[in-house]
């Protein structure tokens, strides 16, 4: 074990301190001027223009593709259909994510034969300009022979239904057995049962997916891209047929992620299109282009059947999951085992049977979106503990209380948790944030409900994780760190920055950032999974703490101190205790390069490394740690129009250690609207596997009227795994929301619409059917 | 088709520019004109994110025909800061942490400059109200909002 740097008091006197602060960040500035460079801001000499076409059907045999005429159309450069990248497959795992189910989880790059979803792509086309691409694309006509679809899960699992992949219709499953759930059940005063029903979801990040492509003069192809993984430069080798140090791929600070830019975009296109034409190529989706074009989140069906004693103790939980998986496998398998072993939520139920399946259907496939499945499940476990709350006529954050896990206590899958489990306060907090109710009448009714959760940090134990970053110091006394990590945001970048500052005693003015680039800075992984700050943070630690100990060792010498004794701070070194004894950090950085001391470091962080969950049991390790928090609301519903008007929003989280406050309170703002978004107004509505919702017209995201100012409680337990003690808060500022909104609305109504968007229109039914 | 001419000024500066009678301005800005700051992200009025000034009112310049701002004075967010100088509206952005993925930024500062020009101390929601059209996927308009408020609180004190 190598010994970290604490965090001296007298850092905290003098101001010094780096961590902790809600600095500016460094990306900051570029944005607010317009002067910021996104990955579709790029352009470059002689480049083309790329459209992707894709089928307007659901199920069908592609019989015919002509694209003679696209071809022959002046300034198109080339058109590349399935029978020009025959074998090539999107192999859309990472690895150990995907296909251990034995499903095919490959998808055509583009349609050979079969069309299995809306908006599958055909073919692609490069042109001279996006005027000549999108005519071109009207120059294709595709001949479909159709066949019967499934558009629903629970129809996709009988018998007779049509097979999508043609090997049974359910992709992924997961279970978890804990306990005896017979007895628990046995020894229950009350059993409670619903049904609960989330939606399709979009991402709806403000930049579409977009990249440019070129070959450079080691004919290695380069692709500028807007992604939350660059290390897909394997997935683009293997579908274009390269060995993997021929494929680069350059992030750029991208317009938002939120999971839609997990999975391969516009790259294998890109790269297809760049060897096929040898120039380079821009491919920048419509809006259009990107609500058809990438994953959504998975609609659930999720049964819940709790038992409880007349005291509020709960002796078992059944939960059962159906997701709807659509056309292909994509990061299902892992949304399942997020989802499952949620099923309980942060409360200590020892008798527990969860089992969650992802369908296969001719909807459009699903994959990552923040939250993964933790949070459809958190819907459904917090809804569920207010109607068993009610059931027994208890106080609903009083019955919580009694059945919070605690430290100490087994989750699902029987692990102890390493780090606090601060769900109580999160509640309490967040519960009497709410202060005095505002006052309605008449028509008006006011509801208040509340929601915790708890959200993994980290990716799956089971895919062995591993972030590098190297940090170096220069003879001016700046900083300059390296790696991979993407910057979807939320600042990821800016706190690498703040962690090197701080150990180094240097400000983040002193620090540049070189990231995202798959061959000059070192592989930091994903930009998912609320991994970056825990993964690369600590690697980024790791390397800045090595460095430091190598400068104070030879600043010891200097002073004759031990280097135990040495400080650094303001850009000086200096003993502790005599801080009258110091010198420049430069003129340190400059002794040390004169003497070939190394003045920098890769550093290579490993999260815990398990074996898969006992696919009997569920039993094992799923994620390295758990963030815990919780959400309150209060709103009005018009019941003559219903019509609901969110009023307090006020998230509480233990974030361990909030690196920068004010990105941490940015994270939980746009967790508690995107929430409030899933809860009341957004919905993806396939019709028979066409998207019937493909704008922001349709697709109803909150705007600034709709939501209020959210309130941020930030709790810091200093126990999280990350960097000085750091958890996660990407995810988990989202997760509890929606079913916080769904209790409140049954609070004010007196009727539960356990259908998500809870709109004005199901409000009115609820309350029609219940008079 | 064929190009016509227009003039008008971008950031202070007269521009002479041949452009097609169905060239949008949003493409002849970032294209033409390598003005990147401002963003594509609809392209058809729905999310603010390509939002200019065009003889001082906010303009959708995904919605704008390049040759109908003929004569036009049209500022961009990259003409907002005089040099070092950043617009008060920016300097809020920062000062509020408003800015995060920062693709809505652009857009959502033009928004708030024009109802700072006609209302230079709005309340809570008349801000909202104003930046309805203006989407955010991210901070959640909190920050968004108060920073708007801010800066127009502080060019009162000064």
């Amino acid at each position: 074990m190598s010994t970290t740097v604490k965090i001296p008091a007298t850092h905290l006197e003098t101001g010094s301190r780096q961590v902790g602060r809600p600095l500016e960040r460094i990306d900051a500035k570029g944005k607010a001027v317009g002067s910021t460079r996104y990955a579709g801001d790029y352009v470059m000499p002689d480049m083309l223009h790329a459209k992707v076409l894709r089928s307007t059907v659901a199920s069908a045999n592609l019989r015919r593709l002509d694209v003679t005429k696209a071809r022959a159309l002046p300034g198109v450069v080339c058109v590349l259909t399935g029978a020009d990248v025959p074998k090539h497959m999107v192999s859309t795992d990472i690895p150990g994510q995907t296909g251990s189910w034995g499903q095919n989880t490959g998808q055509p790059i583009l349609v050979h034969d079969r069309v299995r979803y809306f908006g599958e792509p055909l073919a692609l086309i490069a042109s001279e300009s996006r005027d000549i691409a999108e005519r071109a694309m009207t120059l294709i006509e595709p001949e479909y022979e159709p066949l019967p679809g499934v558009f629903d899960p629970i129809e996709a699992l009988k018998p007779e239904a049509p097979l999508v992949q043609g090997v049974g219709n359910v992709v992924a499953s997961q279970m978890v057995r804990k306990g005896d759930v017979k007895h628990g059940f046995e020894t229950a005063d009350v059993i409670v049962e619903r049904v609960y029903r989330t939606q399709f979801i979009e991402h709806a990040f403000l930049e579409p997916e977009v990249g440019l492509s070129w070959i450079d003069e080691n004919d290695v192809i380069n692709i500028h891209v807007s992604t939350q993984v660059i290390e897909h430069f394997r997935v683009v080798a293997d579908a274009v047929g390269l060995p993997y140090n021929r494929v680069r791929i350059r992030g750029a600070l991208v317009g938002g992620g939120f999971g839609g830019k997990e999975d391969v975009t516009v790259e294998i296109y890109l790269a297809l299109l760049a060897l096929a034409t040898r120039r380079p190529v821009r491919l920048e989706y419509t809006r259009e282009d990107s609500f058809v074009g990438h994953g959504k989140r998975h609609p659930f069906v999720m049964t819940y059947r709790t038992g409880v004693k007349n005291d509020g103790t709960i002796t078992a939980l059944e939960a059962k999951f159906i997701a709807d998986a659509g056309a292909y496998v994509f990061l299902s398998p892992s949304v399942m085992v997020y989802a499952a072993t949620a099923a309980p939520g942060p409360y200590k139920i020892d008798n527990l049977i969860a089992d969650a399946k992802a369908v296969a259907t001719n909807n459009m496939y699903t994959s990552a979106f923040r939250g993964f499945g933790a949070a459809q499940a958190c819907v459904a476990y917090e809804q569920q503990m207010d109607e068993v709350a009610k059931a027994i006529g208890m106080d609903p954050v009083k019955f919580r209380r009694k059945n919070y896990m605690r430290a100490g206590d087994r989750t699902a899958t029987g692990v102890v948790v390493p780090s606090a489990i601060w769900t109580e306060q999160c509640v309490d907090q967040a519960w009497t944030a709410l202060g005095e109710p505002v006052e309605v009448s008449g028509p008006i009714k006011i509801g208040r409900g509340v929601a915790a959760c708890l959200q993994g940090y980290g990716r799956l134990t089971s895919l062995h994780d591993t972030s590098e970053g190297w940090v170096g110091v220069e003879r001016d006394g700046t900083v300059t760190v390296r790696s991979g990590v993407t910057d979807i945001g939320a600042g990821q970048v800016s706190a690498l920055a703040q962690i090197a500052a701080e150990v180094l005693g240097v400000t983040l003015q002193d620090v540049a950032v070189y990231n995202s680039d798959s061959a000059v800075t070192p592989l930091a992984g994903t930009t998912t999974a609320t991994r970056a700050l825990y993964m690369t943070g600590n690697a980024i630690r790791q390397a800045a703490e090595a460095v430091r100990r190598r400068l104070a060792q030879r600043a010891a010498k200097a002073f004759n101190v031990p280097p135990d004794d040495i400080d650094m701070a303001f850009s000086k070194v200096f003993v502790a205790d005599d801080p009258a004894q110091s010198m420049a950090f430069r003129d340190l950085v400059r002794i040390c390069a004169a003497e070939g001391i190394h003045c920098s470091e890769l550093a290579m962080f490993c999260a815990p490394f398990t074996e898969k969950l006992n696919p009997e049991t569920g039993q094992g390790q799923v994620h390295p740690d758990f963030s815990y928090g919780a959400h309150a609301i209060e709103l009005t519903v018009d019941t003559e129009t219903g019509e609901i008007t969110v009023i307090k929003s006020v998230g509480a989280h233990d974030v361990g250690r909030a690196i920068n406050p004010a990105a941490v309170e940015g994270q939980i703002e746009g967790g508690a609207v995107q929430g409030q978004g899933y809860a009341l107004s957004e919905e993806m509505i396939y019709k028979e596997g066409r998207l019937m919702t493909p704008s922001l017209s349709e697709y109803l995201i909150p705007t600034a009227m709709d939501v209020p100012q959210v309130k941020c409680i930030i709790l810091e337990s200093g126990s999280g795994l990350g960097p000085f003690g750091a958890k996660g808060i990407g995810e988990a500022a989202l997760t509890p929301v929606a079913a916080a909104i769904a209790n409140a609305v049954a609070d004010a109504i007196g009727v539960r619409i356990a259908e998500l968007p809870i709109t004005p229109e199901k409000v009115v039914n609820a309350l029609r059917e219940k008079e | 088709m064929k190009r016509q001419t227009v003039r008008f000024t971008i950031n202070g500066e007269a521009r002479e520019l041949a452009v097609y009678p169905n060239d949008l301005l949003l493409n002849v800005l970032r294209d033409q004109e390598s003005l990147t700051g401002t963003k594509y992200g609809c392209g058809i009025g729905e999310c603010g994110a390509c939002t200019v000034q065009v003889d001082g009112a906010p303009t959708l310049s995904c919605l704008k025909l390049a040759v109908s701002v003929d004569g036009c004075k049209v500022v961009t967010i990259e003409g907002l800061a005089k040099g070092n100088q950043l617009d008060p509206v920016q300097e809020a952005f920062l000062d509020n942490s408003a800015v995060q993925c920062g693709f809505c930024t652009p857009g959502m500062v033009m928004m708030g400059r024009a109802l700072l020009d006609e209302k230079p101390r709005p309340t809570e929601q008349e801000v909202r109200d104003h930046m309805r059209g203006s989407l955010c996927r991210c901070t959640g308009y909190a920050s968004i909002v108060r920073a708007i408020m801010v800066a127009g609180e502080k060019a009162e004190l000064s």
